[in-house]
């Protein structure tokens, strides 16, 4: 536990190393920026549009940390050779890989939750701005804990596409890791069609396989409730519940499978 | 040897002199050469389903962009003087808003308005307007407010009070509809597209607005609604002139003249009202910031039994 603890660590202090902590400004001037520049440009809906800046921003940064340092995790070590000397001291490989994966985690976790703090601040400053009579007709309150439902499973979502990151790096090179990690994020915002090719094609066959393939992808379609909460709809604590589990599963799968490719490979 | 302080100021000067230079040629090179003026209008991906796709799990934030985009379309053809291809891309931009977003209130309400406003001031397709309406109902079946929207086209746009008092029907029969939308659907049905009712529509529309924008719409036709009484009151007066002298040529200082009005009469923004000198008829000033008035409804017959 301890020698994970201290890869993961290393992680998180090599990623603040790498000034990926920098996106956060970013995110902050973007946000405010918007919410000034957009109060110019369109009529009304000005908080509508900051939730959903806010909460896309959240996930794409999110989604850009996770691959570019997901998919680095191993292969990097390895091209570096400083795996050898890691694999020298007393660490296993699995500890090796899981310690990987929650440094990325951790890294994914603080830069949510700044981005979090600095959103709710920015929605904050907006209500606060706002006339009452405004505000009456806003479908939730700027600064809804709802939200939070929203940025929680994306954070899942970041969790399980580092999972495939990280294990696509045990086996491969970054840049295709890259192009496969960002293909798999696509396919599986789009594989509930999967379930309902019955509709577009009459081969059983072919039916069968997309319905398998719609069982083996993840499936990350549920993760995606920031338009609902943005309009006020209810998100279920179960329905949370049950993302969060299968996020979690899926997850386990990879980074087991992760550990299985990279106990196997031979690094003479 | 340099001190790295100063090589930095020198980098720094360096850059900043670059910079300068290159602000000044561009400075220079708008000013011999006019920007271009974009002519053509395009919307690059026609099909909404296409771009619901491509959003990936975007599809909320490009529906905001998608929703700005309409803004500055209808806003740049209202205020343009070039009446080629009008508000041409307003109702494909509002469908794929509404599309990308399918719970998007302000789209919806908004974009009706836009696409019934008579043109100058819009496309004057009240037919879009309703298919627009129809798919926020189709969508969030719930929501009386774009059921009360599509009776608000029929009777101000299409000026169909029997089809419009129907869908207010319709709209106050959905849970937590106002209480004034049955008697309004009665009335209306009964006395057809009389001002009172227009009136009431647009006073509801000011309270409820929650955009300045839609508050100084309703204003606007609440005067012009004013402007209508005070041009009824003219035209009485004037009938009555006529029917005591017989036919003359009509004009306001004759009027005055006799007492038939008391000054040459003004709407009210100030603009004096035009006067056909042949029939009598009263109407408002091109001038008039009342300008162009709005067609009434046709008011119902007695009611049959």
């Amino acid at each position: 536990m301890r020698v994970i603890r201290h890869v993961a660590v290393n992680v998180f202090r090599e990623s603040v190393r790498d000034k990926v902590l920098y996106n956060l400004v970013f995110f902050a001037v973007l946000l405010i920026s918007a919410s000034y520049l957009i109060g110019q440009l369109t009529a009304g809906q000005d908080l509508k549009i900051i939730k959903d800046l806010g909460l896309a921003a959240t996930s794409v940064f999110g989604l850009f940390i996770a691959v570019f340092i997901g998919i680095g995790l191993v292969s990097k070590e390895v091209e570096r050779r400083s795996v050898y000397a890691l694999l020298a001291k007393p660490i296993r490989r699995h500890e090796f890989i899981i310690g990987k994966y929650l440094g990325l985690v951790l890294t994914l976790a603080v830069n949510i939750a700044v981005m979090t703090v600095a959103y709710y601040v920015v929605l904050a400053y907006m209500s606060w701005m706002e006339l009452e009579t405004v505000k009456a007709a806003w479908e939730a309150p700027a600064t809804d804990p709802a939200l939070l439902k929203a940025i929680f499973l994306i954070f899942v979502e970041l969790c399980l596409i580092t999972a495939v990151a990280l294990f696509l790096s045990t086996f491969s090179s970054p840049i295709l890791s890259a192009v496969l990690t960002f293909g798999l994020y696509v396919v599986g915002h789009f594989n509930a069609d999967l379930k309902n090719f019955e509709t577009v094609v009459e081969s059983p066959v072919a039916i069968s396989l997309a319905r398998g393939i719609y069982y083996v992808l993840p499936n990350l379609a549920p993760f995606d409730v920031k338009a609902d909460v943005v309009h006020a709809q209810p998100v279920e604590w179960s329905y949370l519940a049950l993302t969060t589990g299968y996020g979690l599963v899926y997850i386990t799968m990879l980074v087991l499978a992760a550990m299985f490719v990279f106990s196997r490979r031979d690094f003479k | 040897m340099i001190s790295p302080i100063r090589s930095s100021a020198t980098f720094a000067v360096v850059l900043a002199t670059l910079l300068a230079t290159a602000v000044t040629i561009e400075v220079v090179r708008d000013r011999l050469t006019p920007a271009h003026q974009i002519t053509a209008r395009y919307l690059y991906v026609r099909s909404d389903t296409a771009l619901r796709r491509l959003a990936v799990a975007y599809q909320a934030l490009l529906a905001d962009v998608y929703w700005i985009r309409t803004i500055q379309h209808y806003g740049g053809d209202r205020l343009s003087i070039d009446d080629r291809n009008r508000y041409e891309l307003l109702y494909p931009l509002l469908d794929i808003t509404t599309t990308l977003d399918p719970r998007f209130t302000l789209a919806y309400r908004f974009g009706a308005i836009f696409l019934a406003e008579p043109f100058p001031g819009g496309p004057g397709r009240p037919d879009q307007a309703v298919a627009l309406l129809r798919k926020g109902v189709q969508a969030s079946p719930s929501k009386w407010e774009y059921v009360h929207d599509i009776a608000f086209v029929y009777y101000w746009q299409l000026r169909d009070a029997a089809t419009a008092a129907r869908w207010f029907q319709r709209a106050s029969e959905i849970p937590g509809a106002p209480e004034w939308l049955q008697p309004l659907a009665a009335t209306m049905l009964i006395q057809g597209g009389d001002r009172t009712s227009s009136r009431f529509l647009w006073r509801q529309l000011h309270a409820s607005a929650e955009q300045d924008w839609l508050r100084s719409i309703a204003e606007r036709r609440l005067v012009q609604l004013d402007a209508l009484d005070q041009i009824d009151q003219l035209e009485a007066a004037v009938r009555r002139f006529e029917r005591q002298v017989g036919p003359e040529r009509l004009t306001w200082p004759r009027l005055v003249r006799e007492g038939v009005v008391p000054g040459v009469p003004v709407d009210p923004t100030g603009t004096p009202y035009e006067l056909d000198p042949i029939r009598g008829t009263v109407t408002v000033s091109p001038r008039s910031e009342l300008f162009p008035m709005p067609i009434e409804p046709p008011r119902a017959g007695p009611p049959t039994s």
